[in-house]
């Protein structure tokens, strides 16, 4: 039985994703953020499902498409959209930009804009916690895309042979950029890889929330056990383009995207609670309208932020004072 | 004739050789239906077919190594790398092996491949996607790296970076993918690799630059004008090997010089620039060369990044320094 709070907690924080994901679209196509943008909205279940199941304490690396999996690990969102923003206050000082936020007090170690680097360093996260004797885990989101790349296989193998305390999750949406998996791989279960590595792989619905959570503290405690390593799959979909500017439609059919439309993680999990008395229409009323003014005075709060200082960019490049 | 930005310039440049050469493949992510994340290679899977223009997985090593065995066993692949910060990842291939190949095999075997990258800053991106790391790849035997700097240039310096019997890095500077049009012919016409370019000529001191950092140097030599200052700027081309005649022969006539690039400093281009010119026309030297690049840290956000980047106001500054050493 999943408590109560839990399950509430996991309710925010989907909708909390949906809503800052959202505004920040409407807020890039309206120009007032630099750099790139790469939506999550569809893919809620996933980053929320997984990292429901860990401590905080635990460590987490994230993707270019990364804005759910931190803020289901606990990201404060007017640090976040400062970030957006570029601004002074952000979450790396306006100079992460959307791919790179990070948060170390929380466990997030950040992303990177190369895809697939991600996983060799969760190695070293949990190598780490392993050697010091802590019983932390590290879980690393990924793309169906990375899960070609070398640092991919690396990486598992590594995990396998050292028995790390690390949780793999592919975050399958059927599409690395406009190329479709069957284009890019010959399997459909990503998970099937696992068995290459002699670890556990499971493929899972990544729309269903609690499907998502449950496969991950699974893995979660074999982790903490000493059990090693898991590389789970869930199949999820991104609702718009690869990046906000591309349409997604010269790729795929739009009975392609409605149908996923139709199973909204969100709207899915909303529903159950309902239909299993968790609680009541009004509570949840309550928790999307408290969002709804959160991510409002979160963008207030970017928008108010200073710039980053010309000199700022000069900082932080080795420790300690540097004149170029 | 027909008028075309850069982008154009590279498709069309792209069709007419496929066209010639059916041993031309061109592959990469997104390359095929998408025609590229900048739709350089636009349209040319529906004309040329799933064979020659390959959609490949996200594996920037094997994308790379892959072009490197189809150069060597006869065919003459086009490998595109979606952003520059996506070469790290493949250098490997780059320089413990295209780049030796011949040497290795003691001139038995040849590498005609391209490497096609959009590089340098000035699009607002974040990290890994606007980097210039030039100099990392001109630092490697074996290979040529090429930057154009116009549309027309783009388009003949890729026919030649194609033809060319050895492996040509070429750097496509996307900050000007779309900001120039200018007339582009159709049909062939070739540009020859290691020739660098006199884009204007003066008589007070020689600017050189590269990429995007011409048109930039250029709007400095404007400036300039009223300062009665006669600038004459150079166009490197091709950044490996170096035309150093070219600058030499401008050296020695103006005695000065600047040097421009969206680099860091540190071990940059212009270091090597002034080395040659060093050791080609010291004596005609009337001031120490000047560098006007980006600063020794990761390229910055987009707040920050026009402080980053050579500007014509700075240009213009280390052109006075040098003018009045
Ligand atoms: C090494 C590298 N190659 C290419 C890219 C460009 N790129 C960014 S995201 C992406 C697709 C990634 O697909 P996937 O891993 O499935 O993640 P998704 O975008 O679907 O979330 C590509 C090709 C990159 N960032 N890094
Ligand atoms: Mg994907």
């Amino acid at each position: 039985m999943i408590p109560k709070e839990k399950l509430m907690e996991m309710y925010e924080k989907m909708v909390r994703i949906r809503r800052f994901e959202e505004k920040a679209v409407e807020l890039f196509l309206k120009g007032a953020l630099p750099g790139f943008l790469h939506s999550s909205i569809g893919q809620e279940a996933v980053s929320v499902g997984a990292c429901a199941a860990l401590r905080e304490d635990d460590y987490m690396i994230s993707t270019h498409r990364g804005h759910g999996d931190i803020i289901a690990k606990g990201a404060r969102v007017d640090l976040m959209m400062a970030e957006l923003f570029a601004k002074k206050t952000g979450y790396c000082k306006g100079k992460g930009g959307s791919m790179h936020i990070a948060d170390l007090d929380l466990g997030i170690l950040g992303a990177t804009g190369i895809v697939g680097a991600g996983l060799p360093i969760i190695n070293g996260a949990a190598l780490a916690c392993q050697l010091k004797g802590t019983d932390q885990v590290s879980l690393c989101f990924f793309g169906d895309g990375a899960s070609n790349t070398g640092s991919f296989h690396e990486a598992l193998n590594m995990a396998s042979i050292w028995n790390l305390p690390v949780i793999f999750v592919c975050q399958n949406n059927l599409y690395a950029e406009s190329t479709p998996q069957w284009v890019h791989q010959k399997i459909q279960d990503i998970s099937v890889r696992a068995q290459g590595y002699g670890i556990p792989g499971v493929s899972v619905d990544g729309n269903n929330v609690l499907t998502v959570y449950r496969a991950t503290s699974e893995a979660v405690e074999r982790a903490r056990g000493k059990g090693g390593p898991t590389l789970i799959e869930c199949k999820t979909y991104r609702w718009l383009g690869h990046y906000v500017g591309d349409p997604g439609t010269a790729y795929r059919t739009k009975e392609e995207v409605e149908q996923w439309k139709s199973r909204d993680p969100v709207k899915q999990y909303r529903a159950n609670l309902l239909a299993n008395g968790v609680c009541e229409e009004k509570d949840l009323d309550a928790i999307d309208r408290r969002l709804e003014r959160e991510i409002e005075e979160a963008v207030e709060f970017a928008r108010n932020s200073p710039d980053p200082d010309p000199e700022d960019a000069l900082q932080d490049v080795y420790i300690g004072e540097y004149i170029p | 004739m027909a008028k075309l930005n850069m982008v154009e310039a590279i498709n069309l440049a792209l069709r007419e050789e496929m066209e010639r050469d059916d041993r031309i493949v061109v592959l990469g992510e997104d390359v095929g239906k998408e025609g590229g994340v900048f739709r350089v290679t636009d349209g040319l899977q529906a004309k040329f077919g799933k064979d020659r223009v390959i959609d490949t997985p996200l594996a920037e090593t094997g994308i790379v190594g892959t072009a490197f065995g189809m150069a060597v066993y006869g065919l003459r692949p086009i490998a595109e790398i979606q952003f520059e910060g996506f070469i790290f990842p493949c250098l490997d291939q780059i320089n413990n092996h295209i780049g030796r190949i011949r040497n290795r095999s003691r001139g038995r075997f040849t590498c005609p491949l391209v490497i096609r990258s959009p590089y340098g800053g000035g699009i607002h991106a974040p990290e890994h996607h606007s980097d210039s790391p030039e100099a990392i790849l001109a630092h490697i035997p074996g290979i040529k790296v090429v930057i154009p700097s116009t549309p027309y240039e783009a388009k003949g310096l890729l026919i030649s970076s194609i033809r060319d019997p050895d492996p040509v890095i070429f750097f496509e500077p996307k900050r000007i993918y779309r900001a120039i049009r200018e007339e582009v012919p159709e049909g062939e016409y070739s540009i020859p690799l290691g020739k660098a370019r006199l884009v204007q000529e003066g008589k007070d001191v020689t600017v050189i630059a590269w990429g995007a950092m011409v048109r930039e140097a250029l709007n400095a030599a404007e400036q300039l004008k009223a300062d009665k200052i006669d600038v004459e700027v150079i166009d490197l081309r091709t950044i490996s090997p170096i035309d150093s005649e070219t600058i030499a022969a401008s050296i020695r006539k103006t005695g000065r010089g600047v040097i421009v690039h969206e680099a860091a400093k540190t071990c940059g281009l212009g270091a090597e620039i002034i080395a040659l010119i060093n050791e080609k026309a010291l004596l005609s030297l009337q001031a120490p060369i000047e560098r006007v690049t980006g600063f020794d840290i990761p390229v910055p956000l987009p707040k920050t990044e026009h402080y980053y980047l050579p500007n014509p106001k700075r240009i213009a500054l280390a052109v006075k320094k040098v003018m009045s050493f």
